[in-house]
């Protein structure tokens, strides 16, 4: 649906040139959620502009539906932008026309009649929830309900794909939830392909089947979400990943468990169904020892439990390395050295 | 010395008749040219819709060539190209020929900064939603900077006002001349006290209605 082939942008301000974008190869298949996560500067929106050709690549091509953007007249590229909404963190709502006029606008670009206008207006603004608000103007508006004529005014021309720049990034967390549920609805419901950036992993970890990971313009990691989260290559992907998920208690704890002559911590982490399943207990009663979860949680990533446990055993040396041997065959398990922390 | 109100009545409401003339006509003829190139050279600042850095140099130097000169300097050294074009420098149409020159270069100023502080966002917003650089002007630049665009218009009304009485002391008429003839000239207290009544009262009903418009289109 998007393809993104050994594509680069420079921009050159004055003698400066700033690489935004580093030979990014991605391919966004149709009727996925795509999240492209990174820290601030690393080039995100950058890469998101090239899709509706905010932005021209100065080295590669970006294809949409098999059309390279670059052999587009203007013309063109204006008829492809009406098969791409495209959502903002700042929501830019036009502050002289209402709800339903903002929802409309690109409805009259589009040359729609009147009387179709009116009828779609008002069957998006049901679909997003905001029918009493439609002669209100944005800044009568909170900044969910902001985002909601965001999100209607971007599905008015019925696009194939949404693209979101950081569409939470300014709502607080309650908010941020009901977004992304709509944003879930319209995938689900339109099958529309959503190709979102941000810089929070809980996003990821909510609503994308597919995620990649930017660095400095480059494309660092990429792959489904369950995977790429479960067992992630790249440090910066890890530190992402520890913003929604603490895997090592504090220093100052960790010093206080070894003084107090802490035992031996192993991590297990359970994938997938294996996590429901009763196993640490049946194998720590079977070999006659105790468990105890120092620390740790289970999360649930697209539909997966996803667990990650510290945990320490009591009872005889012997019998606690042959239930590691045991439980290493059902789950995966480590020793983990927590001197250096 | 006294006037005789009686024939000095009828020559106060026509001149006061040539002085809205001139301002109305010059605010009309100045804000079609102001905001045309107002739009111009917002429109080729670097980075914008149609980004064209010769035009844009071309006009801004225009602009900042003409504005600081006074009016009444620039009514003066214009005066030739007044001739060919309206035939005379005396009289109303004579006057509102170098105001509207004026008059469009300060509002392409005002015009420009107001399409300044409109957030690029949305002007980006409606790029991505598939409007051409002609719908952004009409559809995005010009709704959305009308409200101050009306306090700024309001503005230079109230300047044109004063224009307007500078070129009445060169021969233009209005409120300006028979200030210059009666006032000044006769030592008439009289009648200076009541063409500043009628100055102030031509301010505050421009101020009003600038006011009231801009107020209705802002919603606030
Ligand atoms: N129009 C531009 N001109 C010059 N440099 C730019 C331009 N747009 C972006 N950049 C630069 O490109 C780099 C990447 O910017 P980009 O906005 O894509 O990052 P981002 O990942 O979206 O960051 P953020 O999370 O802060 O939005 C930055 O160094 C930025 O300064
Ligand atoms: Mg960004």
């Amino acid at each position: 649906m998007i393809t993104f082939k050994d594509v680069s942008k420079t921009f050159t301000i004055g003698k400066r040139e700033v690489h935004a974008v580093r030979n990014v190869n991605l391919t966004i298949e149709e009727g996925e959620i795509f999240g492209i996560i990174g820290f601030s500067g690393a080039g995100k929106s950058t890469l998101l502009r090239l899709v509706n050709v905010l932005e021209n690549p100065t080295a590669g091509a970006v294809e949409v539906q098999g059309v390279d953007l670059a052999s587009l007249r203007p013309t063109e590229v204006r008829k492809v932008r009406r098969r791409i909404g495209m959502i903002f963190q700042n929501f830019n709502l036009l502050t002289s026309r209402t709800v339903a006029g903002n929802v409309a606008y690109p409805l009259k670009l589009a040359k729609m009649p009147r009387a179709k206008i009116k009828e779609r207006v008002e069957e998006l603004l049901r679909f997003v929830g905001l029918s009493d608000k439609a002669k209100d103007y944005p800044e009568q508006l909170s900044g969910g309900q902001k985002q909601r004529v965001g999100i209607a005014r971007a599905l008015a021309t019925s696009p194939d794909i949404l693209i979101c720049d950081e569409a939470t990034s300014a709502l607080d967390p309650d908010t941020t939830g009901e977004i992304l549920r709509l944003l879930k609805k319209v995938n689900k419901e339109f099958g529309i392909t959503i190709l979102l950036i941000t810089h929070e992993m809980h996003v990821i970890q909510s609503i994308c089947d597919k995620v990649a990971v930017m660095e400095d313009g480059e494309v660092i990691e990429s792959g489904g979400v369950f995977d790429t989260f479960t067992s992630p290559a790249h440090q910066t992907t890890k530190r992402f990943i520890r913003s929604v998920q603490q895997d090592l208690p504090s220093p100052s704890l960790l010093d206080e468990w070894r003084q107090k002559g802490g035992k031996q911590l192993y991590r297990i982490i359970f994938k997938g169904e294996v996590a429901s399943d009763p196993v640490l207990s049946r194998v720590t009663r079977k070999h006659d020892i105790d468990v105890n979860i120092v620390y740790g949680s289970v999360q649930e990533i697209q539909a997966k439990f996803y667990g990650n446990l510290l945990v320490s055993f009591d009872g005889d040396v012997g019998k606690t390395a042959n239930a590691v041997e045991e439980l290493n065959e059902i789950v995966q398990i480590e020793e983990v050295d927590v001197t250096w922390a | 010395m006294g006037v005789d109100w009686q024939t000095f009545w009828p020559r106060i409401v026509e001149a006061t008749g040539q002085t809205i003339l001139m301002v109305a006509v010059t605010l009309v003829i100045g804000s079609i040219f102001g905001i045309i190139i107002g739009l111009l050279l917002f429109v080729t600042r670097k980075g914008n819709i149609l980004e064209n850095a010769f035009l844009y140099q071309i006009i801004n130097f225009l602009i900042n060539i003409i504005r600081p000169i006074p009016f009444i300097i620039f009514l003066v050294a214009i005066s030739p190209l007044t001739r060919e074009v309206i035939g005379t420098t005396i009289g109303t149409w004579a006057a509102i020929f170098p105001m509207s020159i004026a008059a469009a270069f300060s509002i392409a100023r005002v015009v420009e900064n107001n399409f300044i502080s409109i957030d690029p966002g949305v002007i980006e917003a409606a790029k991505a939603m598939g409007a051409s650089p002609l719908q952004i002007i009409y559809t995005i630049l010009i709704p959305e900077a009308l409200g101050p665009l009306v306090l700024g218009l309001t503005f230079i009304t109230i300047s044109l006002i004063d224009f307007s009485a500078m070129a009445g002391t060169v021969g233009g008429g209005g409120l300006g001349h028979v200030a210059m003839t009666y006032g000044y000239q006769r030592f008439d207290t009289s009648v200076m006290i009541v063409t500043v009544v009628i100055l102030i009262v031509l301010v505050q009903l421009a101020q009003w209605v600038g006011n009231t418009l801009s107020r209705k289109i802002l919603r606030r």
